[in-house]
């Protein structure tokens, strides 16, 4: 009989060549302010488990896992170290559950060989050298080597366990017997995170029916009723200063797009994303979501699964949409705060920013999603919990935006098996974090595997072409349970969980059913093309199987090897849900313009300061890691100007290739305006997404947004009278500029709990705007193309400092939040739209944050031009004496625009009617000089020097 | 006159095989895109194919080290056909992705000329640790009588995107890296705007001698890191928005694309 066995191959770069890998963790080591490390070596393990004889390792070693030129291997022993040097030697394994990509390819390749195994382990291996106490290596592990989350330090040999098979055993929950008093207890003790009033519902529900739910039955209404799925909070009852107001969001974001009526809005709030025309052929739909509570417990795998999330979204919107961009917004803790400062139970910054980029990295580029629009902001309230906004755009065709489940449909599975990872996402996003949720909640967090969802994406693509399948969804927080659930709201469904294929044995039929495991998607399929469509995926050896199929009786019934589970009727399990009531509550600030300092006479180094700032310095470290030209539809891309780093204000993408027609795409978001007024910071969102649309020459009468939202505990009041003002000013201000709400999505309970104290983020409201561009001819960028060119400013500059980069640097928190005027606004934009598509302006730059001074020379430093700026020349709304003020306010609805001198005469007569200042010339030297309205040089910098200002912060603290 | 077939390779994780059929069936070719799965199954198919191309993407994930995966399925599978497919002067190109599987199954650089499958380079973890998407200048290295098939026309130096992690070139020893410049295998070296030798980050990722792109002996089997696809027209170049805006019609990719197809005409 042969025998199963372990043989293991170790893997390193031979000495002569450089190690990145390597060299990286000894700087990370360094950061962390250990000393005493000489070098790091970083060893690949890979356990080969199964029959086999050591020559065919060897060549398995030799052929494939080693690389022949840079690295080699030693097979069935350890490399060993080198002389007598003091060494430590930490190897990281994931833990048991955990989906490691590489074993699967890895065991492919090794078939390809000829060879067969059982499996194959992968492990992580450093060896330190140097003088280190077994303590630090310790914390050097804890901190920078693995998650325990996922992960975990090899400790000797690792036992090979046989995970028991399970045994069916029908369970119930008494909920009948449970006192009214002890249902929230119930309910927090099965992580299932419902109120009180829902649980006497769900009880009361059970009385009626005479018995108590099961497991299966009381985990599936949890994941229905969750605050993720089911939006209960913005969608419930919200007394809000007296005024009750029932249903926020289909009062405001709604409203407003059911108002507008586009006729070029095609499914709006309905599908797994909003739909927009695009052409002939053609609808767009675009989708954000964010993925924030596993990010901050796995930050790699949480922002990974986060873009895999969102491209489901994306896959399963009408018959399913092919993706063709991505854009990530991120909000951080500093990523220079000293480790003394993070709470327990939180990554530090740094660590977290590292994992989300890399995550979103790894996902998007591997699916060959071009990654094209983002924006990072930075606050220390974000640092226990970090907020990850993963974006999708996609492309279908006009006549696959409509799904039809019928009865009698199949119900199949397909893409990657079942696991216990991921179970209670949908509930646990809902719940505040604390320095003990890595322990609670790890099986909430998981590892992406994009390969298997891009196999996915290929083959459904082409059964969607020969409309194989009537419906899709994608499994997303609360697994099958909200797929099925959803699908089959107006039919019934059964399913028979034995059937869904998993990844290893052990799990209980109401985790496979709420399991979140990912890259997987649910169709429902008529019998007569099941085996046409089962021939395409096997074809590229995409997994898919019948698990059930709808029926008509209205109920949800579940079936594990014959056992009924669940039979919940349909009506319950959608409508059933109490409408959740709070209050909110909301006090007008109290923000006055006084500024309690005098301005320095010479502010260059106040721009300096604000251009080296976290939320304004360069993203590039970042931006160039994402793949922003794959399938070849960049046009106007995230980095411009003469050396390509430049910030792009919107990026533009051609998805239909040949064609001269593009998608636009921009966001807006600023939560230091939410500290003083979410109104306002939501009315500066939606004024800045638009103003990035219109400053490349998109038009905003195309244009459409999204909202996502991301607060604190609405429980309390106060927050959640926050967030009914942010709604407030999206109706308000979508009203008056036209622009629809698409699709939106919502995650409160932001707080971390550090044990002493809860820590809330601040109110955070993303906009995205999402436009259709006719002619991508006719686009610009932001950078100053020519001396000689005039440069236009459009728009009032007030005295609006509250929430600025200029404020915030100087400790001051107070001042007037920016307001908007919407019609002044829609104006200005129209203009703007008309002489850049008649070809009068060479470039535009929005005014954000950090104000003029910031666009000027961000403008500038992108061109490789300098200019002389006048500040009397700048239209100005009140009384206005400072010179910083005109410089850092951060005023909303301005641009700067550069007009080539023969078009002086048609530029000023098309954007005649709105504030309009020629402040300055481009010039050939490399100078930004500012003259003050007391005609002192209120600014005198070099580009070189602010480009490297803007350029150094991330770089320096990551590295390169 | 028929059309030139050319099949490009698709397998789990491509993912620049429409762009890439794109640039071929505007320079005149007929793509088609076969997954590697239907090809294993039918593998006389290849002979009916003019043209090989391998494009970009992530096969199998880059697990292990990148297009070592695909590149140890066509050894395995695929080896005799390729081979068979080179002998009788079908052209081959890998782009990124292709170029690492290519590298990796040992069909380029192939100084000797023979198709022996011996590994002599390969591409490594760039110096910077990461990826990196970044548009870079490459120098044509050869012209005259060595000059590959695929850069017949193209000017000396050229604009075009790099998007990878691994993708220093290093070759096995000193006597291939003077075999690849002896023999004009070297096609194409990183440079700055001027065509002179710019160091990081105009050479993105360290490879030696800022070598981009390799032939094998002959001219016919290219492979390069950078994308001509991503600059098949003058829109997906960022230079146009600085260049007053001339509409042009061709990017200078696309010239690549066109030398393998006229090659067969």
């Amino acid at each position: 009989m042969k025998v199963a066995r372990d043989m293991k191959i170790e893997v390193r770069t031979r000495s002569e060549f450089y190690d990145s890998v390597s060299t990286k963790v000894k700087k990370d080591i360094a950061d962390l302010g250990i000393k005493g490390v000489k070098r790091v070596e970083y060893i690949d393990v890979y356990t080969l488990r199964g029959d086999i004889r050591d020559n065919d390792a060897i060549k398995i070693a030799s052929d494939l896992l080693a690389d022949k030129i840079s690295q080699e291997f030693v097979a069935g022993k350890c490399f060993s170290s080198k002389g007598k040097e003091k060494h430590h030697v930490v190897e990281i394994a994931y833990n048991p559950g955990v989906m490691d990509p590489v074993e699967e390819s890895a065991l492919k390749a090794v078939r390809d060989m000829g060879f067969v195994l059982d499996e194959i382990k992968t492990t992580k291996k450093y060896v330190i050298y140097g003088d280190v106490a077994t303590s630090v290596i310790r914390d050097i592990a804890d901190r920078i080597l693995y998650n325990k989350v996922i992960q975990h330090m090899v400790k000797g040999e690792e036992e090979h366990k046989n995970v028991p098979e399970y045994k069916f055993v029908y369970k119930e929950v008494d909920i009948l017997n449970t006192p009214k008093d002890e249902l929230r207890k119930l309910s927090l003790d099965r992580q299932l995170y419902l109120s009180a009033v829902e649980m006497e519902s769900i009880q009361e529900h059970f009385r009626h029916l005479g018995r108590n739910p099961s497991d299966c039955e009381l985990e599936t209404l949890a994941q229905t009723w969750s605050e993720h799925c089911k939006h209960k909070t913005l969608m419930g009852i919200v007394e809000y200063n007296g005024l009750i107001i029932d249903n926020l969001l289909k009062e405001t974001i709604m409203r407003v797009t059911r108002e507008l009526d586009k006729p070029w809005c095609v499914s709006v709030f309905v599908d797994n994303a909003g739909v927009i025309k695009y052409d002939k052929e053609n609808n767009i739909c675009f989708k954000v979501e964010t993925h924030n509570h596993p990010s901050a417990l796995e930050p790699y795998g949480g922002a990974e699964t986060g873009v895999g999330g969102v491209l489901r979204d994306i896959m399963g919107t009408g018959l399913g949409a092919k993706p063709i961009a991505n854009t990530d917004v991120f909000c951080f803790g500093l990523p220079d705060a000293p480790a003394s400062s993070i709470a327990k139970g939180a990554l530090h910054p740094k660590r977290v920013m590292k994992g989300v980029v890399s995550g979103v990295r790894d996902y998007g580029n591997k699916m060959g999603i071009p990654t094209v629009n983002g924006s990072v902001c930075f606050d220390e309230r974000y640092t226990g919990n970090p907020l990850v906004f993963c974006g999708s755009i996609g492309i279908m065709p006009v006549d696959a935006c409509e799904k039809q489940v019928d009865p009698g449909d199949l119900i199949v599975a397909v893409g990657g098996r079942t696991g216990r990872d991921g179970i209670h996402g949908a509930t646990f996003s809902s719940a505040e974090l604390t320095s003990s949720s890595e322990v609670i909640s790890s099986t909430a967090v998981q590892i992406g595997n994009p390969i298997t969802e891009k196999k996915i994406l290929d083959t459904l693509l082409v059964a969607r072409d020969k409309r194989l399948y009537g419906a899709i969804t994608d499994c997303g927080a609360g697994g099958f349970s909200s797929a099925v659930g959803e699908m089959g709201e107006e039919t019934g469904a059964v399913v028979y969980l034995e059937k869904i294929p998993l990844k290893y044995k052990g799990l209980e039929p109401w985790e496979i059913w709420i399991s979140e495991a990912q890259e997987r998607m649910v169709i429902s399929v008529k019998s007569v093309n099941k085996d046409e469509l089962f021939a395409i995926f096997e074809s590229e050896g995409v997994e898919a199987v019948v698990i059930g199929e709808f029926t008509g009786d209205k109920q949800l019934r579940l079936y594990y090897e014959g056992n009924k589970v669940a039979d919940i009727d349909m009506r319950f399990l959608h409508k059933g849900l109490p409408k959740t009531v709070r209050k909110a509550v909301w006090k007008a600030p109290d923000e006055n313009g006084i500024l309690s300092f005098r301005g320095k006479k010479d502010l260059t180094n106040d721009l300096l300061k604000i251009l080296s700032s976290w939320n304004v310095c360069s993203k590039e470290w970042i931006i160039r890691q994402y793949d922003h030209e794959v399938q070849g539809g960049s046009i106007l891309k995230p980095l411009v100007g003469a050396e390509n780093d430049g910030p792009s204000d919107a990026s533009v993408i051609r998805p239909v290739l040949g064609s001269y027609r593009g998608v636009a795409v921009s966001n807006g978001i600023n939560p230091n305006y939410g500290d003083i007024d979410p109104y306002w910071m939501a009315a500066s969102a939606i004024d800045e997404a638009l103003r990035q649309i219109t400053a490349v020459g998109g038009d905003i009468e195309k244009t459409a947004l999204l909202d996502n939202f991301c607060w604190g505990n609405t429980e309390k009041p106060e927050q959640l009278g926050g967030a009914v003002r942010a709604a407030q000013a999206c109706y308000d201000m979508a009203k008056v500029f036209g622009t629809p709400f698409i699709s939106g999505k919502d995650s409160l309970n932001n707080e971390f709990n550090t044990g002493k104290k809860v820590i809330s983020i601040p109110p955070t409201l993303l906009i995205s705007a999402i436009a259709v561009v006719d002619d991508i001819r006719k686009l610009i960028s932001m950078d100053a193309k020519a001396p000689g060119d005039l440069l236009y400013i459009v728009g009032e500059t007030a005295n609006e400092l509250g929430g600025s980069r200029y404020l915030l640097s100087k400790g001051v928190k107070s001042g007037i939040v920016p307001r908007v005027d919407p019609e002044m606004s829609l104006s200005i934009m129209r203009k703007v739209t008309q002489a850049i598509a008649r070809g009068y302006v060479r470039a535009a730059h929005d005014l954000s944050e950090g104000g003029l001074a910031v666009a000027l020379a961000e403008t500038l430093f992108a061109g490789g031009f300098g200019a002389r700026i006048d500040l009397k020349k700048v239209p100005l709304s009140g009384d206005i004496e400072r010179d910083d003020v005109i410089l850092f306010s951060e005023s909303n609805s301005r641009f700067i625009l550069e007009v080539p001198a023969v078009k002086r005469n048609d530029f000023e007569r098309t954007i005649s009617g709105i504030p309009l200042g020629m402040i300055g010339r481009v010039a050939s030297s490399p100078w930004l000089v500012v003259k003050g309205i007391k005609g002192d040089t209120a600014i005198k910098a070099d580009l070189a020097r602010m480009k490297k200002e803007w350029q150094k912060p991330i770089k320096e603290v990551m590295h390169g | 006159m028929a059309s030139v077939r050319a099949l490009i390779l698709r397998t789990a994780g491509t993912n620049c095989d429409m762009e890439t059929g794109h640039a071929f069936a505007l320079a005149g070719a007929k793509p088609e895109l076969i997954h590697i799965n239907a090809l294993i199954k039918e593998k006389s198919v290849l002979r009916e194919f003019r043209i090989l191309a391998l494009p970009g993407g992530f096969s199998y994930g880059d697990d292990i080290a990148s297009g070592k995966i695909l590149a140890n399925e066509l050894v395995n599978t695929l080896r005799d056909e390729i081979r068979d497919f080179v002998r009788r002067g079908g052209l081959v190109i890998g782009i990124c992705n292709g170029f690492q599987v290519l590298v990796k199954m040992g069909l380029l650089p192939d100084t000797s000329g023979n198709i022996s499958g011996e590994v002599e380079a390969t591409l490594a973890l760039n110096d910077s640790g990461r990826f990196e998407s970044r548009w870079v200048y490459l120098k044509k290295c050869v012209k005259g009588k060595k000059e590959c098939v695929w850069t017949k026309g193209l000017p000396d130096v050229i604009h075009i995107p790099v998007a990878h992690g691994e993708g220093k070139f290093i070759p096995r020893d000193r006597k291939v890296l003077s075999d690849l410049n002896d023999n004009g295998q070297i096609v194409f070296r990183y440079v700055d705007k001027s065509g002179a030798e710019g160091g990081y980050p105009h050479n993105p990722n360290g490879s030696i001698e800022d070598i981009a792109g390799v032939s094998d002996p002959g001219g016919k089997i290219l492979g390069l890191m950078p994308h001509p696809e991503r600059n098949f027209t003058f829109l997906q170049d960022p230079n146009w928005f600085r260049s007053q805006k001339i509409i042009k019609d061709a990017g200078v990719g696309l010239q690549i694309f066109k030398n393998g197809v006229n090659f067969f005409k």
